[in-house]
Protein backbone atom coordinates (compact mmCIF):
# COMPACT_ATOMS: atom_id res chain seq x y z
CA UNK A 1 0.00 0.00 0.00
CA UNK A 2 2.34 2.48 0.89
CA UNK A 3 4.35 2.01 -2.18
CA UNK A 4 1.31 3.25 -3.79
CA UNK A 5 1.56 6.36 -1.86
CA UNK A 6 4.74 6.93 -2.24
CA UNK A 7 4.50 6.30 -6.36
CA UNK A 8 1.43 8.30 -6.30
CA UNK A 9 2.42 11.56 -7.87
CA UNK A 10 4.81 9.43 -9.97
CA UNK A 11 1.94 7.28 -11.30
CA UNK A 12 -0.21 9.96 -11.66
CA UNK A 13 2.09 12.21 -14.15
CA UNK A 14 2.95 8.25 -15.98
CA UNK A 15 -0.60 7.54 -16.51
CA UNK A 16 -1.90 10.59 -17.66
CA UNK A 17 1.14 11.01 -19.99
CA UNK A 18 0.67 7.05 -21.36
CA UNK A 19 -2.75 7.76 -21.18
CA UNK A 20 -2.81 10.72 -23.71
CA UNK A 21 -1.18 8.38 -25.98
CA UNK A 22 -4.44 5.88 -25.54
CA UNK A 23 -6.66 8.79 -25.72
CA UNK A 24 -5.38 10.28 -28.84
CA UNK A 25 -5.22 6.33 -30.65
CA UNK A 26 -9.01 5.87 -29.13
CA UNK A 27 -10.21 8.81 -30.92
CA UNK A 28 -9.58 6.92 -34.62
CA UNK A 29 -11.16 3.77 -33.58
CA UNK A 30 -13.80 5.68 -32.02
CA UNK A 31 -14.85 8.60 -34.81
CA UNK A 32 -14.75 4.74 -37.30
CA UNK A 33 -16.97 2.82 -35.20
CA UNK A 34 -19.83 5.79 -34.77
CA UNK A 35 -20.08 6.22 -38.31
CA UNK A 36 -19.76 2.70 -39.75
CA UNK A 37 -20.11 0.43 -36.96
CA UNK A 38 -17.07 -1.16 -37.89
CA UNK A 39 -13.99 -2.16 -35.69
CA UNK A 40 -11.03 -0.60 -37.41
CA UNK A 41 -8.38 -3.32 -35.97
CA UNK A 42 -5.47 -2.23 -38.64
CA UNK A 43 -6.17 1.56 -36.85
CA UNK A 44 -2.71 0.01 -34.21
CA UNK A 45 -0.63 -0.48 -37.43
CA UNK A 46 -1.68 3.25 -39.12
CA UNK A 47 -0.59 3.97 -35.66
CA UNK A 48 2.94 2.11 -36.20
CA UNK A 49 3.49 3.24 -39.66
CA UNK A 50 3.21 7.26 -38.17
CA UNK A 51 6.06 6.15 -35.61
CA UNK A 52 8.19 5.28 -38.66
CA UNK A 53 7.28 8.08 -40.66
CA UNK A 54 8.27 10.37 -37.73
CA UNK A 55 11.77 8.32 -37.43
CA UNK A 56 12.36 8.76 -41.19
CA UNK A 57 12.21 12.37 -40.88
CA UNK A 58 14.48 13.03 -38.84
CA UNK A 59 17.22 10.40 -40.55
CA UNK A 60 16.16 12.42 -43.68
CA UNK A 61 16.59 15.83 -42.42
CA UNK A 62 20.11 14.30 -40.37
CA UNK A 63 18.83 14.94 -36.92
CA UNK A 64 20.94 12.35 -34.16
CA UNK A 65 21.39 14.90 -31.34
CA UNK A 66 19.75 16.64 -28.95
CA UNK A 67 18.36 20.14 -30.36
CA UNK A 68 17.39 23.10 -28.82
CA UNK A 69 15.11 26.85 -29.08
CA UNK A 70 13.52 27.08 -32.68
CA UNK A 71 15.54 24.14 -33.82
CA UNK A 72 13.91 21.69 -31.48
CA UNK A 73 10.79 23.51 -32.51
CA UNK A 74 11.60 23.29 -36.02
CA UNK A 75 12.32 19.37 -35.76
CA UNK A 76 9.25 18.32 -33.74
CA UNK A 77 6.56 20.09 -36.10
CA UNK A 78 8.61 18.36 -38.83
CA UNK A 79 8.40 15.19 -37.33
CA UNK A 80 4.86 15.16 -36.41
CA UNK A 81 4.35 16.44 -40.06
CA UNK A 82 5.54 13.40 -41.73
CA UNK A 83 4.00 11.18 -38.84
CA UNK A 84 0.66 12.78 -39.66
CA UNK A 85 0.69 12.43 -43.35
CA UNK A 86 2.18 8.87 -43.36
CA UNK A 87 -0.61 7.57 -41.02
CA UNK A 88 -3.17 9.72 -42.61
CA UNK A 89 -2.55 8.42 -46.16
CA UNK A 90 -2.37 5.28 -44.53
CA UNK A 91 -5.59 5.49 -43.51
CA UNK A 92 -7.22 6.68 -46.47
CA UNK A 93 -5.75 3.93 -48.47
CA UNK A 94 -6.89 1.14 -45.70
CA UNK A 95 -10.31 2.41 -46.14
CA UNK A 96 -10.06 2.27 -50.52
CA UNK A 97 -8.45 -0.67 -50.31
CA UNK A 98 -9.69 -2.78 -47.63
CA UNK A 99 -13.35 -1.59 -46.39
CA UNK A 100 -14.98 0.55 -49.77
CA UNK A 101 -15.34 -2.79 -51.79
CA UNK A 102 -16.99 -4.79 -49.02
CA UNK A 103 -19.17 -1.70 -48.49
CA UNK A 104 -20.31 -1.26 -51.67
CA UNK A 105 -20.89 -4.57 -52.66
CA UNK A 106 -23.19 -4.78 -49.09
CA UNK A 107 -20.82 -7.53 -47.64
CA UNK A 108 -21.52 -7.42 -43.82
CA UNK A 109 -19.63 -6.15 -40.96
CA UNK A 110 -18.42 -9.48 -40.10
CA UNK A 111 -16.33 -9.71 -43.69
CA UNK A 112 -15.12 -5.95 -43.07
CA UNK A 113 -13.40 -6.76 -39.70
CA UNK A 114 -11.45 -9.88 -41.23
CA UNK A 115 -10.89 -7.65 -43.78
CA UNK A 116 -9.47 -5.11 -40.92
CA UNK A 117 -7.43 -8.03 -39.20
CA UNK A 118 -6.24 -8.86 -42.75
CA UNK A 119 -4.76 -5.22 -43.15
CA UNK A 120 -3.18 -5.43 -40.30
CA UNK A 121 -1.12 -8.31 -40.36
CA UNK A 122 -0.07 -6.93 -43.88
CA UNK A 123 1.11 -3.56 -42.33
CA UNK A 124 2.96 -5.25 -39.86
CA UNK A 125 4.30 -7.81 -42.06
CA UNK A 126 5.36 -5.26 -45.00
CA UNK A 127 7.07 -3.35 -42.11
CA UNK A 128 8.65 -6.52 -40.63
CA UNK A 129 10.11 -7.74 -44.12
CA UNK A 130 11.77 -4.01 -44.94
CA UNK A 131 12.87 -2.54 -41.56
CA UNK A 132 13.47 -5.96 -39.65
CA UNK A 133 11.97 -7.29 -36.23
CA UNK A 134 13.90 -5.96 -34.11
CA UNK A 135 13.58 -2.64 -31.97
CA UNK A 136 14.30 0.45 -34.12
CA UNK A 137 15.77 3.26 -31.71
CA UNK A 138 15.15 6.95 -32.33
CA UNK A 139 17.82 9.33 -31.77
CA UNK A 140 17.06 11.73 -29.12
CA UNK A 141 16.30 15.12 -30.03
CA UNK A 142 15.32 16.76 -27.20
CA UNK A 143 17.23 16.85 -23.82
CA UNK A 144 14.89 15.64 -20.80
CA UNK A 145 14.25 17.59 -18.10
CA UNK A 146 12.14 18.17 -15.08
CA UNK A 147 10.21 21.32 -15.82
CA UNK A 148 8.48 21.19 -11.86
CA UNK A 149 7.26 18.74 -9.33
CA UNK A 150 3.38 17.51 -8.65
CA UNK A 151 4.04 15.91 -5.10
CA UNK A 152 6.82 13.91 -5.75
CA UNK A 153 6.06 13.46 -9.57
CA UNK A 154 8.65 15.27 -11.87
CA UNK A 155 6.90 16.39 -14.63
CA UNK A 156 9.52 16.12 -17.39
CA UNK A 157 9.28 18.07 -20.39
CA UNK A 158 8.53 15.27 -22.69
CA UNK A 159 5.91 13.86 -21.24
CA UNK A 160 4.15 17.62 -20.57
CA UNK A 161 4.33 18.05 -24.36
CA UNK A 162 2.47 14.96 -25.10
CA UNK A 163 -0.41 15.38 -21.99
CA UNK A 164 -1.11 19.35 -23.06
CA UNK A 165 -1.07 18.02 -27.35
CA UNK A 166 -3.59 15.12 -26.23
CA UNK A 167 -5.98 18.25 -24.86
CA UNK A 168 -4.93 20.81 -27.60
CA UNK A 169 -6.04 18.41 -30.17
CA UNK A 170 -9.23 16.95 -28.04
CA UNK A 171 -10.34 20.70 -28.38
CA UNK A 172 -9.63 20.50 -31.86
CA UNK A 173 -11.22 17.89 -32.76
CA UNK A 174 -14.38 18.47 -31.26
CA UNK A 175 -14.58 21.98 -32.57
CA UNK A 176 -14.62 20.83 -36.03
CA UNK A 177 -16.96 17.90 -35.61
CA UNK A 178 -19.19 20.58 -33.86
CA UNK A 179 -18.48 23.72 -35.97
CA UNK A 180 -17.87 22.65 -39.25
CA UNK A 181 -20.06 21.49 -42.05
CA UNK A 182 -18.41 18.14 -42.44
CA UNK A 183 -18.35 17.89 -39.02
CA UNK A 184 -21.85 17.86 -38.76
CA UNK A 185 -22.36 15.73 -41.81
CA UNK A 186 -19.93 13.05 -39.70
CA UNK A 187 -22.71 13.77 -36.53
CA UNK A 188 -25.62 13.48 -38.58
CA UNK A 189 -24.22 9.61 -40.08
CA UNK A 190 -23.15 8.47 -36.80
CA UNK A 191 -26.50 8.86 -35.07
CA UNK A 192 -28.60 7.96 -38.61
CA UNK A 193 -26.85 7.28 -41.50
CA UNK A 194 -30.10 6.96 -43.68
CA UNK A 195 -31.70 10.59 -43.15
CA UNK A 196 -28.02 11.72 -43.00
CA UNK A 197 -28.36 11.25 -47.00
CA UNK A 198 -31.94 12.42 -46.95
CA UNK A 199 -30.61 16.10 -45.69
CA UNK A 200 -27.83 15.75 -48.42
CA UNK A 201 -24.54 13.96 -46.70
CA UNK A 202 -22.56 12.24 -49.06
CA UNK A 203 -21.79 9.53 -46.79
CA UNK A 204 -18.79 8.78 -48.75
CA UNK A 205 -17.12 11.53 -47.88
CA UNK A 206 -17.90 11.31 -44.38
CA UNK A 207 -16.30 8.58 -44.31
CA UNK A 208 -12.95 9.08 -45.94
CA UNK A 209 -13.11 12.35 -43.59
CA UNK A 210 -13.33 10.06 -40.54
CA UNK A 211 -10.38 7.91 -41.48
CA UNK A 212 -8.75 11.35 -42.27
CA UNK A 213 -9.40 12.46 -38.88
CA UNK A 214 -8.23 9.04 -37.33
CA UNK A 215 -5.19 8.77 -39.00
CA UNK A 216 -4.08 12.11 -38.33
CA UNK A 217 -4.76 11.82 -34.53
CA UNK A 218 -2.87 8.14 -34.52
CA UNK A 219 0.17 10.03 -36.27
CA UNK A 220 0.65 12.85 -33.69
CA UNK A 221 0.01 10.03 -30.87
CA UNK A 222 2.82 8.05 -33.17
CA UNK A 223 5.15 11.54 -32.91
CA UNK A 224 4.96 11.96 -29.47
CA UNK A 225 5.50 7.73 -28.64
CA UNK A 226 8.61 8.05 -30.50
CA UNK A 227 9.23 11.43 -28.42
CA UNK A 228 8.56 9.78 -25.62
CA UNK A 229 9.78 6.06 -25.64
CA UNK A 230 12.54 6.75 -28.53
CA UNK A 231 11.64 3.70 -30.35
CA UNK A 232 9.91 1.71 -32.59
CA UNK A 233 8.58 -1.56 -34.29
CA UNK A 234 6.79 -3.02 -36.49
CA UNK A 235 4.51 -4.70 -33.69
CA UNK A 236 4.80 -1.07 -31.63
CA UNK A 237 0.87 -0.33 -32.48
CA UNK A 238 -0.57 -4.05 -30.84
CA UNK A 239 -0.10 -3.17 -27.60
CA UNK A 240 -0.84 0.37 -27.71
CA UNK A 241 -3.54 -0.37 -30.26
CA UNK A 242 -5.48 -3.03 -27.79
CA UNK A 243 -5.43 -0.56 -24.98
CA UNK A 244 -6.51 2.23 -27.18
CA UNK A 245 -9.62 0.44 -28.16
CA UNK A 246 -9.86 -0.83 -24.47
CA UNK A 247 -10.44 3.00 -23.80
CA UNK A 248 -12.51 3.94 -26.66
CA UNK A 249 -14.63 1.36 -25.36
CA UNK A 250 -14.16 2.34 -21.85
CA UNK A 251 -15.24 5.99 -23.08
CA UNK A 252 -18.34 4.93 -24.66
CA UNK A 253 -17.28 4.20 -27.83
CA UNK A 254 -18.50 6.20 -30.97
CA UNK A 255 -18.14 9.30 -28.31
CA UNK A 256 -15.34 11.67 -28.35
CA UNK A 257 -15.08 12.79 -25.04
CA UNK A 258 -15.45 9.26 -23.88
CA UNK A 259 -12.06 8.28 -25.74
CA UNK A 260 -10.12 11.00 -24.08
CA UNK A 261 -11.67 10.09 -20.76
CA UNK A 262 -11.41 6.76 -21.44
CA UNK A 263 -7.86 6.92 -22.43
CA UNK A 264 -6.65 9.21 -19.50
CA UNK A 265 -8.61 6.74 -17.05
CA UNK A 266 -7.11 3.47 -18.74
CA UNK A 267 -3.16 5.16 -18.27
CA UNK A 268 -4.10 5.82 -14.87
CA UNK A 269 -5.45 2.77 -13.50
CA UNK A 270 -2.54 0.84 -15.86
CA UNK A 271 -0.29 3.18 -13.69
CA UNK A 272 -1.43 2.84 -10.33
CA UNK A 273 -2.51 -1.02 -10.84
CA UNK A 274 1.41 -1.31 -11.44
CA UNK A 275 2.95 0.62 -8.85
CA UNK A 276 0.46 -0.82 -6.08
CA UNK A 277 0.54 -4.92 -7.79
CA UNK A 278 3.69 -4.78 -9.61
CA UNK A 279 4.22 -3.68 -13.29
CA UNK A 280 3.74 -7.33 -14.24
CA UNK A 281 0.62 -6.58 -12.84
CA UNK A 282 -0.59 -3.59 -15.24
CA UNK A 283 -2.22 -5.30 -18.32
CA UNK A 284 -4.57 -7.37 -15.59
CA UNK A 285 -5.50 -4.40 -13.51
CA UNK A 286 -6.25 -2.56 -16.99
CA UNK A 287 -8.71 -5.21 -18.10
CA UNK A 288 -10.28 -5.80 -15.19
CA UNK A 289 -11.17 -2.37 -15.17
CA UNK A 290 -12.71 -2.84 -18.00
CA UNK A 291 -15.16 -5.33 -17.33
CA UNK A 292 -15.89 -3.79 -14.04
CA UNK A 293 -16.64 -0.77 -15.86
CA UNK A 294 -18.76 -2.39 -18.63
CA UNK A 295 -20.64 -4.85 -16.40
CA UNK A 296 -22.37 -1.78 -14.22
CA UNK A 297 -22.37 0.82 -17.36
CA UNK A 298 -22.45 -1.82 -21.25
CA UNK A 299 -22.60 1.50 -22.97
CA UNK A 300 -19.36 2.69 -21.47
CA UNK A 301 -18.78 6.31 -19.07
CA UNK A 302 -19.91 8.54 -21.85
CA UNK A 303 -22.00 6.13 -23.95
CA UNK A 304 -25.27 6.79 -23.28
CA UNK A 305 -25.92 8.89 -26.42
CA UNK A 306 -24.57 6.59 -28.90
CA UNK A 307 -26.96 3.69 -27.41
CA UNK A 308 -29.84 6.10 -28.32
CA UNK A 309 -29.04 7.12 -31.84
CA UNK A 310 -29.09 3.52 -32.29
CA UNK A 311 -32.47 2.79 -31.09
CA UNK B 1 -45.15 17.61 -64.30
CA UNK B 2 -42.35 17.93 -61.65
CA UNK B 3 -41.81 14.21 -60.60
CA UNK B 4 -42.22 11.13 -62.49
CA UNK B 5 -41.96 7.42 -61.64
CA UNK B 6 -42.37 4.74 -64.47
CA UNK B 7 -42.63 1.41 -64.21
CA UNK B 8 -40.33 1.45 -61.11
CA UNK B 9 -39.12 -1.92 -59.63
CA UNK B 10 -36.98 -2.37 -56.33
CA UNK B 11 -35.67 -5.24 -54.85
CA UNK B 12 -34.88 -6.00 -51.39
CA UNK B 13 -33.12 -9.14 -51.86
CA UNK B 14 -34.68 -11.35 -53.77
CA UNK B 15 -38.10 -10.22 -52.66
CA UNK B 16 -39.58 -7.27 -54.95
CA UNK B 17 -41.34 -4.64 -52.83
CA UNK B 18 -42.22 -2.52 -56.10
CA UNK B 19 -43.35 -4.11 -58.84
CA UNK B 20 -43.63 -1.91 -61.31
CA UNK B 21 -45.02 1.87 -60.02
CA UNK B 22 -46.01 4.35 -62.32
CA UNK B 23 -46.99 7.72 -60.41
CA UNK B 24 -46.98 11.55 -61.38
CA UNK B 25 -46.56 14.46 -59.12
CA UNK B 26 -47.49 18.02 -60.92
CA UNK B 27 -46.58 21.59 -59.65
CA UNK B 28 -48.59 22.71 -56.44
CA UNK B 29 -50.50 19.55 -55.76
CA UNK B 30 -51.08 17.39 -52.88
CA UNK B 31 -50.30 13.82 -53.59
CA UNK B 32 -51.24 10.71 -51.66
CA UNK B 33 -50.33 7.45 -51.39
CA UNK B 34 -51.82 4.89 -49.25
CA UNK B 35 -52.54 1.79 -48.58
CA UNK B 36 -52.00 -1.00 -46.17
CA UNK B 37 -49.18 -2.06 -44.31
CA UNK B 38 -46.07 -3.31 -46.92
CA UNK B 39 -47.55 -1.99 -49.84
CA UNK B 40 -44.66 -0.28 -50.96
CA UNK B 41 -45.23 3.17 -49.77
CA UNK B 42 -42.65 3.87 -47.89
CA UNK B 43 -40.27 2.25 -50.47
CA UNK B 44 -41.43 3.98 -53.07
CA UNK B 45 -40.55 7.59 -50.86
CA UNK B 46 -37.33 6.23 -50.58
CA UNK B 47 -36.88 5.19 -53.98
CA UNK B 48 -37.30 9.23 -54.63
CA UNK B 49 -35.28 10.38 -52.77
CA UNK B 50 -32.53 7.74 -53.59
CA UNK B 51 -32.13 5.92 -50.95
CA UNK B 52 -32.96 2.46 -52.22
CA UNK B 53 -31.79 1.52 -55.93
CA UNK B 54 -34.27 0.68 -58.63
CA UNK B 55 -34.08 -2.83 -59.96
CA UNK B 56 -35.60 -1.06 -63.64
CA UNK B 57 -37.83 1.86 -64.61
CA UNK B 58 -37.02 5.35 -64.04
CA UNK B 59 -37.81 8.57 -61.64
CA UNK B 60 -37.60 11.80 -63.53
CA UNK B 61 -37.45 15.19 -61.91
CA UNK B 62 -37.93 18.62 -63.16
CA UNK B 63 -37.32 16.95 -66.72
CA UNK B 64 -33.78 15.52 -65.78
CA UNK B 65 -33.46 11.36 -65.05
CA UNK B 66 -32.87 11.31 -61.65
CA UNK B 67 -32.94 7.37 -61.68
CA UNK B 68 -29.23 6.95 -60.86
CA UNK B 69 -28.21 10.14 -58.97
CA UNK B 70 -27.02 9.50 -55.66
CA UNK B 71 -29.86 10.59 -52.70
CA UNK B 72 -27.33 13.08 -51.29
CA UNK B 73 -27.65 14.89 -54.50
CA UNK B 74 -31.27 14.94 -54.94
CA UNK B 75 -31.51 17.44 -52.13
CA UNK B 76 -29.83 19.86 -54.03
CA UNK B 77 -32.25 19.31 -56.93
CA UNK B 78 -34.95 20.23 -54.60
CA UNK B 79 -36.30 17.03 -53.30
CA UNK B 80 -36.53 16.49 -49.13
CA UNK B 81 -37.95 14.20 -47.18
CA UNK B 82 -39.49 13.83 -43.37
CA UNK B 83 -39.24 10.23 -43.05
CA UNK B 84 -41.06 7.16 -41.45
CA UNK B 85 -40.43 7.89 -38.32
CA UNK B 86 -39.02 10.96 -37.83
CA UNK B 87 -35.93 10.30 -38.21
CA UNK B 88 -34.53 12.83 -35.55
CA UNK B 89 -31.07 13.12 -34.97
CA UNK B 90 -31.47 12.51 -31.07
CA UNK B 91 -28.26 13.85 -30.13
CA UNK B 92 -28.66 16.92 -31.72
CA UNK B 93 -30.77 20.05 -30.80
CA UNK B 94 -33.55 21.31 -32.61
CA UNK B 95 -31.58 24.23 -33.69
CA UNK B 96 -28.87 21.76 -35.24
CA UNK B 97 -31.39 19.18 -36.56
CA UNK B 98 -33.14 22.03 -38.36
CA UNK B 99 -29.63 23.30 -39.76
CA UNK B 100 -28.70 19.31 -40.48
CA UNK B 101 -32.16 20.25 -43.08
CA UNK B 102 -30.12 23.05 -44.85
CA UNK B 103 -27.00 21.10 -44.75
CA UNK B 104 -27.17 20.70 -49.03
CA UNK B 105 -27.37 24.46 -49.03
CA UNK B 106 -24.46 26.16 -49.81
CA UNK B 107 -22.95 29.57 -51.42
CA UNK B 108 -25.42 31.62 -52.36
CA UNK B 109 -28.14 29.85 -51.18
CA UNK B 110 -27.19 29.94 -47.35
CA UNK B 111 -28.06 33.60 -46.94
CA UNK B 112 -31.54 32.87 -47.19
CA UNK B 113 -31.35 30.37 -44.31
CA UNK B 114 -31.98 32.46 -41.31
CA UNK B 115 -35.40 33.48 -42.97
CA UNK B 116 -36.17 29.63 -43.16
CA UNK B 117 -35.63 29.37 -39.49
CA UNK B 118 -37.73 31.61 -39.19
CA UNK B 119 -40.73 30.73 -40.98
CA UNK B 120 -40.45 27.22 -39.69
CA UNK B 121 -40.49 28.54 -35.82
CA UNK B 122 -44.12 30.44 -37.48
CA UNK B 123 -45.09 27.59 -38.20
CA UNK B 124 -44.26 25.22 -35.12
CA UNK B 125 -44.04 27.89 -32.44
CA UNK B 126 -43.42 24.54 -30.14
CA UNK B 127 -39.80 24.17 -31.81
CA UNK B 128 -38.91 28.23 -30.99
CA UNK B 129 -39.80 27.41 -27.65
CA UNK B 130 -37.64 23.95 -27.47
CA UNK B 131 -34.67 24.78 -29.90
CA UNK B 132 -32.06 24.04 -27.57
CA UNK B 133 -33.33 20.82 -26.25
CA UNK B 134 -31.78 17.28 -27.57
CA UNK B 135 -34.14 16.06 -30.59
CA UNK B 136 -34.43 12.48 -28.65
CA UNK B 137 -35.56 14.54 -25.88
CA UNK B 138 -38.58 15.80 -27.45
CA UNK B 139 -42.17 14.57 -27.83
CA UNK B 140 -43.66 12.64 -30.46
CA UNK B 141 -45.63 15.12 -31.60
CA UNK B 142 -42.91 18.07 -31.67
CA UNK B 143 -40.20 15.33 -33.29
CA UNK B 144 -42.81 14.97 -36.05
CA UNK B 145 -42.91 19.16 -36.56
CA UNK B 146 -39.32 19.11 -36.00
CA UNK B 147 -38.98 16.42 -38.93
CA UNK B 148 -41.36 18.11 -41.24
CA UNK B 149 -39.74 21.62 -39.98
CA UNK B 150 -36.05 20.11 -41.13
CA UNK B 151 -37.35 19.07 -44.53
CA UNK B 152 -38.61 22.56 -45.31
CA UNK B 153 -35.28 23.83 -44.29
CA UNK B 154 -34.02 22.39 -47.26
CA UNK B 155 -36.21 24.37 -49.48
CA UNK B 156 -37.43 22.22 -51.28
CA UNK B 157 -39.78 21.41 -54.46
CA UNK B 158 -41.52 18.42 -53.51
CA UNK B 159 -41.88 17.58 -49.75
CA UNK B 160 -42.14 13.92 -49.48
CA UNK B 161 -43.99 13.12 -46.28
CA UNK B 162 -44.02 10.05 -44.90
CA UNK B 163 -46.79 8.91 -42.34
CA UNK B 164 -46.58 12.14 -40.56
CA UNK B 165 -49.65 10.94 -38.29
CA UNK B 166 -47.90 7.68 -37.59
CA UNK B 167 -48.80 7.24 -33.43
CA UNK B 168 -50.19 11.23 -32.52
CA UNK B 169 -52.73 11.79 -30.89
CA UNK B 170 -55.63 12.52 -33.14
CA UNK B 171 -55.78 16.15 -31.62
CA UNK B 172 -52.08 16.57 -32.80
CA UNK B 173 -52.88 14.77 -36.24
CA UNK B 174 -55.14 17.34 -37.44
CA UNK B 175 -52.67 19.93 -36.39
CA UNK B 176 -50.45 18.19 -38.32
CA UNK B 177 -52.59 18.24 -41.41
CA UNK B 178 -53.22 22.02 -41.00
CA UNK B 179 -49.96 22.77 -41.06
CA UNK B 180 -49.21 20.43 -44.01
CA UNK B 181 -52.35 22.28 -46.05
CA UNK B 182 -50.48 25.92 -44.65
CA UNK B 183 -47.29 24.39 -46.83
CA UNK B 184 -49.04 23.78 -49.80
CA UNK B 185 -50.52 27.05 -49.96
CA UNK B 186 -47.34 28.39 -49.33
CA UNK B 187 -46.36 26.83 -52.52
CA UNK B 188 -44.68 23.84 -51.83
CA UNK B 189 -45.41 20.90 -53.67
CA UNK B 190 -46.31 17.86 -51.94
CA UNK B 191 -46.15 14.15 -51.87
CA UNK B 192 -48.29 12.18 -48.87
CA UNK B 193 -47.31 8.70 -47.68
CA UNK B 194 -50.27 8.01 -45.02
CA UNK B 195 -52.55 4.95 -43.12
CA UNK B 196 -54.54 7.39 -41.93
CA UNK B 197 -56.43 7.44 -45.26
CA UNK B 198 -59.55 9.43 -44.86
CA UNK B 199 -56.95 12.36 -43.08
CA UNK B 200 -55.08 12.09 -46.44
CA UNK B 201 -57.69 12.04 -48.70
CA UNK B 202 -59.63 15.12 -47.62
CA UNK B 203 -56.39 16.71 -48.00
CA UNK B 204 -55.30 15.80 -50.98
CA UNK B 205 -56.07 16.40 -54.79
CA UNK B 206 -54.94 13.26 -56.02
CA UNK B 207 -54.28 10.39 -54.41
CA UNK B 208 -52.84 6.40 -55.63
CA UNK B 209 -53.75 3.07 -53.68
CA UNK B 210 -51.31 0.89 -53.48
CA UNK B 211 -51.54 -2.84 -53.10
CA UNK B 212 -48.47 -5.51 -52.51
CA UNK B 213 -45.82 -3.19 -54.70
CA UNK B 214 -48.51 -2.08 -57.15
CA UNK B 215 -50.90 0.75 -58.05
CA UNK B 216 -54.34 -0.64 -57.84
CA UNK B 217 -56.07 2.72 -57.99
CA UNK B 218 -55.40 6.40 -59.54
CA UNK B 219 -57.73 8.95 -58.89
CA UNK B 220 -59.03 12.19 -57.28
CA UNK B 221 -58.53 12.05 -53.76
CA UNK B 222 -62.55 13.44 -53.39
CA UNK B 223 -63.81 10.71 -55.86
CA UNK B 224 -61.97 7.77 -53.34
CA UNK B 225 -63.65 9.31 -50.87
CA UNK B 226 -66.87 8.50 -52.34
CA UNK B 227 -65.68 5.48 -53.20
CA UNK B 228 -67.54 1.99 -51.86
CA UNK B 229 -64.52 -0.30 -52.65
CA UNK B 230 -62.10 1.66 -51.41
CA UNK B 231 -63.84 3.17 -48.45
CA UNK B 232 -64.17 -1.04 -47.63
CA UNK B 233 -60.54 -1.44 -47.73
CA UNK B 234 -58.98 1.52 -45.93
CA UNK B 235 -61.50 3.64 -44.33
CA UNK B 236 -63.78 1.55 -42.36
CA UNK B 237 -61.28 -0.27 -39.89
CA UNK B 238 -59.02 1.22 -37.47
CA UNK B 239 -56.05 3.17 -38.75
CA UNK B 240 -53.21 0.28 -39.71
CA UNK B 241 -55.77 -2.27 -40.16
CA UNK B 242 -54.93 -4.67 -42.95
CA UNK B 243 -56.37 -3.82 -46.08
CA UNK B 244 -55.22 -7.10 -48.19
CA UNK B 245 -58.82 -7.38 -48.53
CA UNK B 246 -59.22 -4.52 -50.71
CA UNK B 247 -60.26 -5.00 -54.32
CA UNK B 248 -60.27 -2.23 -56.19
CA UNK B 249 -59.51 -4.03 -59.24
CA UNK B 250 -61.19 -0.98 -61.45
CA UNK B 251 -59.46 1.90 -62.49
CA UNK B 252 -55.77 1.37 -62.93
CA UNK B 253 -52.27 2.70 -63.03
Amino acid sequence: MHNLIREFWPSTVDGLTLGSIYALIALGYTLVYGVLRLINFAHSEVFMVGTLGSLFMLHAIGVNSPQTGFALVGVLLLMLLAAMAVSGITAVLLERIAYRPLRRRGAGRLAALISAIGASFFLQEVVALRYGRDLIAFPRVMKKVTLFKIGAGDVRNDKLIVFVAAIVLMFVLERFVNGTRLGRGIRATAQDAETAVLMGVNIDRVVVATFVLGGLMAGVAAMLYGLRFENTQYIAGFVPGIKAFTAAVLGGIGNLRGALLGGLLLGLVESYGASFFGSQWLDVVAFAVLVIVLMFRPTGLLGEALSRARA
Amino acid sequence: MLLELKDVHVHYGKVEALKGISITVDEGEIVTLIGANGAGKTTTLKTISGVRPVTSGSVTFRGDNITSLPGHRRVERGLSQAPEGRGIFPGMTVVENLEMGAYARRGSQRKEVPADFERVYQLFPRLAERRSQMGGTLSGGEQQMLAIGRALMARPQVLLLDEPSMGLAPKLVSQIFQIIREISAQGTTILLVEQNAVQALSLAHRAYVLESGLVVRSADAHSLLDDESVRAAYLGGAVGSGGSGGSGGSGGS
